[in-house]
C-alpha cells in the first residue's frame, strides 16, 4: 500500500512540473525513475517510452501506467496515472472556472484573438513535425494526402480513418514483403 | 444525461487517437462539431491554456472540454474516459512485452497509422487556420448529410491583422535561431499582448 501511495505522489509530483507533456517529460521521467527512485533502467525506461509513443493515447499516461505496472502490478499502474493527471484536474478547474467568470471582458476577448493566432501557428509547427517522423515514402505520403483531403470534406469520424489506415498498413506492407 | 457521453467520447479519443496530445485535436473538434457543446474558438483558447499550463496537453485539454462541458465533475470523467484505454492498453502489453514489441503487424499497422494520424492533425490545423485567419468557415454536414460545406461568414476573406501576426510566429517559431527553441508560452504571452493592444477580436 506503501508503494501505491509513493507512486501516486512522485508522478503527480511530475505531473505539475512538466510543461508540454509527451517528449518534455522524457528528462524528468528519467531523473526521478531511473535515477531517483530505482524503478526501471534507463533501457527498460526508453523501450516503455518507445512504445507509449505507438499505443493509443496521452504518451506521458502510457508511460507512467507503465512504470507504476513494473513497480506494484495493474493497481501500481492506475496510482501511477492518476498520480500524474491529478495537478492537471486541479489546475485546469481552478483556471477554467475564472477564465469563464472574466471572458466576458474586451480586453480577455481581444487577447484570446491574438493566443488563437499563435495557437494555429502552433499546430501547424507540430504538424510538420509530425510529418517528417510519419511521411517516409510515397505510399505514406499518399495516405496522408487523402486522410487529410478527406476528414475535410466528409463528415466521418476521425475513428474510421485510423481503422482504415491500420488495416491498409498491414496490407500494404504484407504485399511489399510477399513481393520480396 | 451529459456524464455518461462525456465518458463514452472520451474513451474514445483516449482509444482512437495515436500520437500524444495533439492527435486527440481531431477527435475533440469532431466531438464539438457533433454535439454543439464547444466552438471551433472555444476549443482554440482551450488549446492555448492547456499549452500554458503544467501537465500533459492531451490530459489539460481533456480537463478542460469535459469541465465546459459538465462543470467539475465533467473534467473529471472526460479525463477518466480518456486515460481508461490507456490503462488497459498498457497493462495488456506489459503482460506480453516481448511479443508486442517484435510483432511484425503492429509494426505494419503503424507504418499506416503514423501518416492518417498526422494527415488527421493536418486537417484540424486547415480548419482553425480557415475559421481564426480568413473569414470562411468549414461547417460539417448535418445529420444525414456526408460533404462538408465552406463559406464565408465575414466580411472580408482575409483577416489582415492576425494574417501578419501568424507569419512573423511562423518566423520567430521556425527561422530565427535565438527564438525557435524558446516555449511556447514565451508566443502564446507575446499573442496576448499584440491582440489587446491591436484590438484583434474588435472588442
Amino acid at each position: 500500500m506503501q508503494k501505491i501511495w509513493e507512486l501516486f505522489i512522485t508522478f503527480a509530483k511530475m505531473g505539475s512540473i512538466t510543461f508540454g507533456g509527451g517528449m518534455a517529460m522524457l528528462p524528468i521521467l528519467q531523473r526521478e525513475v531511473v535515477d531517483r527512485k530505482h524503478w526501471a533502467t534507463e533501457e527498460e525506461l526508453m523501450d516503455y517510452y518507445a512504445i507509449g509513443q505507438c499505443t493509443p493515447g496521452i504518451i506521458a499516461v502510457n508511460t507512467s501506467t507503465f512504470v507504476g505496472q513494473k513497480v506494484a502490478g495493474a493497481l501500481g499502474g492506475i496510482a501511477a496515472t492518476l498520480g500524474f493527471v491529478f495537478p492537471s484536474l486541479v489546475i485546469i478547474t481552478l483556471i477554467a472556472g475564472l477564465i469563464t467568470n472574466f471572458s466576458h471582458l474586451a480586453w480577455v476577448k481581444n487577447a484570446f484573438a491574438g493566443i488563437q493566432v499563435c495557437v494555429c501557428v502552433l499546430i501547424f509547427n507540430a504538424t510538420v513535425k509530425l510529418l517528417k517522423k510519419a511521411v517516409v515514402d510515397r505510399r505514406t505520403a499518399v495516405i496522408f494526402l487523402v486522410v487529410l483531403v478527406s476528414s475535410l470534406l466528409l463528415n466521418l469520424s476521425p475513428v474510421w480513418f485510423v481503422l482504415l489506415a491500420a488495416l491498409a498498413g498491414i496490407l500494404l506492407k504484407n504485399w511489399e514483403v510477399k513481393g520480396a | 444525461m451529459i456524464l455518461p457521453k462525456l465518458f463514452w467520447e472520451f474513451f474514445k479519443t483516449g482509444l482512437f487517437a495515436i500520437g500524444g496530445g495533439m492527435a486527440t485535436l481531431p477527435f475533440l473538434k469532431n466531438i464539438g462539431e457533433t454535439t454543439g457543446w464547444y466552438t471551433y474558438g472555444d476549443l482554440m483558447n482551450m488549446l492555448a491554456v492547456s499549452e500554458s499550463t503544467p501537465g500533459a496537453i492531451g490530459i489539460n485539454m481533456a480537463t478542460y472540454v469535459g469541465f465546459t462541458c459538465g462543470g467539475i465533475l465533467g473534467g473529471i470523467i472526460a479525463t477518466l474516459g480518456e486515460i481508461t484505454p490507456s490503462i488497459i492498453v498498457i497493462l495488456l502489453v506489459a503482460a506480453f512485452l516481448k511479443s508486442f514489441r517484435s510483432n511484425r503487424y503492429v509494426d505494419r499497422a503503424f507504418y499506416g497509422l503514423r501518416p492518417a494520424s498526422t494527415g488527421l492533425i493536418g486537417a484540424a490545423c486547415v480548419t482553425v487556420f480557415l475559421e481564426v485567419l480568413t473569414g470562411l468557415r468549414l461547417t460539417p454536414a448535418g445529420l444525414g448529410g456526408f460533404l462538408n460545406k465552406v463559406a464565408l461568414t465575414s466580411g472580408s476573406l482575409f483577416n489582415w491583422q492576425r494574417l501578419a501576426l501568424a507569419a512573423v510566429l511562423l518566423v520567430l517559431t521556425n527561422a530565427v535561431r535565438k527564438t525557435r527553441d524558446l516555449h511556447p508560452i514565451v508566443f502564446i504571452a507575446v499573442s496576448a499582448v499584440v491582440g489587446v493592444v491591436f484590438r484583434f477580436a474588435g472588442a
